[in-house]
């Protein structure tokens, strides 16, 4: 068998590549089974940003082979248009700073002004994903 | 089991120039605040993966969880 025949590393870079924004993390956002993984699907939910959600926890494969993919040893992972942003740390800075809201393409919360009238009409779309 | 002086140590012996501030006393989890001026010019990630990378392999496992924060050293010192 051929090291590079990896179904299930293709199936995550799959995932990655189909869905704007997804986040690894263990558990699920309505039943996260650790804190770090609650607190970043807690900053997504805030911002009412529609994402897929991947647990990592049914197969401890989906988690050596994201890490591999990642270069990212810990959950959660979040991805914005195939591009890793970070884990819960570096998640919850950017929604602090307002940041995070701009990567997704959503309204900062809480504006004091709010700015210019959002013309994008894109329908909101909720998907949930789940390997393994 | 990791101390959180092991830690500063390690990031510090990594980074030169840099400071870390690091916490946590059960062993597995621990905070770290490290200022160092390689982050000057990278992104987040980019900083986060200088100070992961001296855990590799123990992130994860023996390390829980790492939380941390990254400032870039201020040239002017």
């Amino acid at each position: 068998m051929s090291e590079e025949t990896n179904p299930l590393r293709d199936a995550i870079r799959e995932a990655i590549a189909e869905n704007p924004v997804i986040l690894f993390m263990k558990g699920t956002p309505e039943q996260p089974m650790c804190g770090f993984s609650a607190r970043t699907a807690a900053a997504l939910q805030a911002l009412d940003a529609p994402f897929a959600a991947v647990d990592i926890l049914p197969d401890p494969r989906i988690r050596q082979e994201l890490s591999a993919l990642s270069n990212w040893p810990t959950i959660p992972q979040l991805f914005v248009r195939g591009e890793l942003i970070g884990g819960a740390d570096i998640v919850a800075e950017m929604y602090e700073s307002g940041e995070l809201a701009d990567v997704l393409g959503v309204e900062r919360p809480a504006q004091p002004e709010p700015a210019a009238e959002a013309a994008d009409g894109s329908a909101p779309l909720s998907i949930e994903n789940r390997l393994g | 089991m990791a101390t959180s002086e092991e830690l500063k140590q390690r990031i510090e012996a990594a980074l030169p120039g840099a400071s870390a501030e690091v916490s946590g006393d059960d062993g597995q989890h621990f905070q770290a605040v490290v200022v160092a001026p390689q982050f000057e010019g990278l992104s987040r990630i980019a900083q986060h993966r200088l100070v992961m990378d001296v855990f590799a392999g123990e992130l994860g496992g023996s390390i829980h969880a790492l939380s941390l924060q990254t400032k870039v050293a201020s040239a002017a010192k």
